[in-house]
């Protein structure tokens, strides 16, 4: 299929729009729009960050999945407790795979659930000796952790729990730290708020640790990684890249992170934002509490990742620079053999993308190195100044959707008939079943990473597996495609 | 009386940031904008305009002030 005109898209949207009751239409055709280049400003075409419209099947998370999940969960050293009814904990345990190095259960405790199990009588008469015995009982059993966070469940909001004092008392008995995170799931519309009130607790309760603590030697090339969650090793990835140009990675916010590492976070120079949407907050706070600049960074893909290297660099001096070239250089070779690899098969080959928080628009350049394109995007729960971001990257006329509902992205794929679409777990199924590829673009479908250069070619190796897998073509039973002989038909 | 976060951009201009607004836009003009009085009218990218109580000597960017909608 040819690429839409504006009109075309646009008579798309009002068409998928149709089945809603009036109100609910006229609510939804805010989140969805049709790309303008020209246009500075997101806000002008596309409404984001609202509540969800009850009764349309959404794909959000909670402020408890944002904070436990993306934010605190992968600092490795610390336990985070899912203080509430035991569910919550258990289904998003270890699904991110944030990689870590260390022995789980000894001194790194990232795959493991650890829940206060709230009961009845702990809803009545309240949670708070109970978190206070955990915490002992966690001090016994794991005397190696390096603190503690506790992470609210909605109950510990709507019965008035005090885990701050709970939090106060046990830090003063065990000399740990350990942080009460006000993160209950139904705060907020998305995710999103969840990463505020994570990167707040950071700031509260562990960034100003070692204030005034200059026994961390320092050097002038000292980098924190901020919004990387080390999925698959992302993180582990990217990190080389800027060690081999001569930066010293000091902090990994907040993949196969420890708490040491976000402590020393405020001695570095320069913070470098992968993540915008969980982590900005952080970086502002640092920015005018500790004068350390931040910028944003893309490693995905080589012309996104030579433009971030480069821009790196230039807050550096001349070996800093020198040594991005060389970084550049170095990996020359191998990335234009996997685009000379996978680019004829994968040329021409159309994505719709619908995930969180950056890769909507950050893998949109991995995509176009291997000749795709992208022809709609859209974001769990961005705000405002992601599709600021978004509209610069993406085409011309190409679909921007935020917040969709399931009803209207099964309804874009099967107009639009993209050859790969990526989003999360809950889509893959439907979209295969409908015999559209699909990768898992959350947690990169259990493969990854996509990071860096030797992430680029662990993508365009899925990328190709997924779209030229031969299963496609068999969607059709064999007595019903064009090529079957009259017999073969007649019989059937 | 939003508390708005100041910064630098890149290219010199002052980004004028509302955490809980989600809005980030440039600053277009300033009333007082001298090393012995700052602050005043200002007026936004949006074509918003703020106050802020006009302070001397001009506070240290980054930070985050009170400011007054208009």
């Amino acid at each position: 299929m040819a690429a839409m005109t504006r009109e075309e898209t646009e008579a798309l949207i009002q068409e998928v729009l149709e089945v809603y009751p009036e109100k609910a239409k006229l609510d939804r055709a805010k989140h969805l729009a049709v790309n303008d280049q020209s246009l500075e400003k997101a806000n002008k075409c596309i409404t984001s960050n609202r509540k969800s419209l009850p009764g349309v099947m959404t794909i959000r998370g909670c402020a408890y999945a944002g904070s436990k999940g993306v934010v605190w969960g992968p600092i490795k050293d610390m336990i985070h407790i899912s203080h509430g009814p035991v569910g919550c904990g258990q289904y998003s345990r270890a699904g991110r795979r944030n990689y870590y190095v260390g022995t789980t259960g000894v001194n790194t405790f990232g795959t493991m659930n650890f829940t206060s199990d709230f009961q009845e009588k702990d809803i009545v008469f309240g949670g708070d000796k109970k978190l206070a015995k955990l915490i002992d009982e966690i001090e016994v059993l794991f005397p190696l952790n390096k603190g503690i966070s506790i992470q609210s469940e909605c109950p510990i909001g709507l019965i008035g729990d005090d885990i701050e004092a709970v939090a106060k008392v046990k830090k003063k008995e065990h000399g740990k730290t350990i942080v009460p995170v006000r993160c209950e799931g139904f705060r907020g519309v998305s995710q999103s708020l969840g990463h505020h009130i994570a990167n707040d607790a950071i700031r509260d309760w562990v960034l100003e640790n070692r204030d005034g603590d200059d026994s961390f030697p320092t050097t002038p090339y000292d980098v924190a990684v901020i919004g990387d969650y080390n999925i698959g090793g992302d993180a582990w990835s990217s990190r080389t890249l800027l060690e081999e140009m001569g930066l010293r990675v000091v902090a990994q916010w907040s993949g196969d992170g420890t708490i040491a590492e976000i402590e020393k976070t405020p001695k570095v120079k320069l913070n470098l934002i992968h993540c915008y949407r969980s982590m900005n907050y952080i970086a502002r706070h640092m920015e005018e509490k500790y004068s350390i600049p931040w910028i944003e960074y893309n490693f995905f893909g080589p012309t996104k990742i030579a433009e971030s290297l480069r821009r790196i660099a230039s807050h550096f001096d001349e070996t800093i620079q020198a040594g991005a070239e060389r970084v550049i250089e170095r990996y020359k070779i191998e990335y234009e053999a996997v685009i000379a690899k996978y680019k004829p098969r994968l040329q021409g080959k159309r994505v719709m993308l619908y995930v969180g928080g950056l890769r909507p628009r950050h893998v949109i350049g991995a995509y176009e190195d291997l000749g795709m394109e992208v022809v709609g995007t859209g974001y769990e729960f961005a705000h405002n100044d992601d599709y600021d971001r978004t509209i610069k990257e993406m085409g011309n006329a190409t679909l921007l959707y935020d917040d969709v509902t399931g009803y209207e992205f099964e309804e874009f794929v099967k107009k639009v008939q993209p050859d790969l679409v990526g989003s999360g777990i809950k889509e893959k199924y439907i979209f295969q079943k409908m015999g559209v590829p699909f990768r898992q673009m959350h947690s990169w479908d259990y493969s990854g990473p996509y990071h860096g250069y030797d992430g680029f070619a662990i993508f365009a190796k899925d990328m190709d597996m997924t779209i030229n897998n031969p299963c496609w073509k068999n969607f059709k039973a064999p007595w019903k495609t064009e090529a079957a002989s009259d017999a073969v038909k007649a019989v059937a | 009386m939003p508390s708005v976060m100041l910064r630098k951009r890149e290219d010199g201009k002052l980004l004028f940031y509302v955490a809980k607004k989600d809005l980030e836009e440039t600053i277009e003009s300033m009333e007082f904008d001298t090393p012995d009085k700052w602050g005043g009218e200002v007026v936004l990218g949006d074509g918003s305009r703020y106050y802020f109580e006009p302070t001397s000597p001009p506070p240290k960017i980054p930070t985050t002030l009170q400011a007054k909608r208009l």
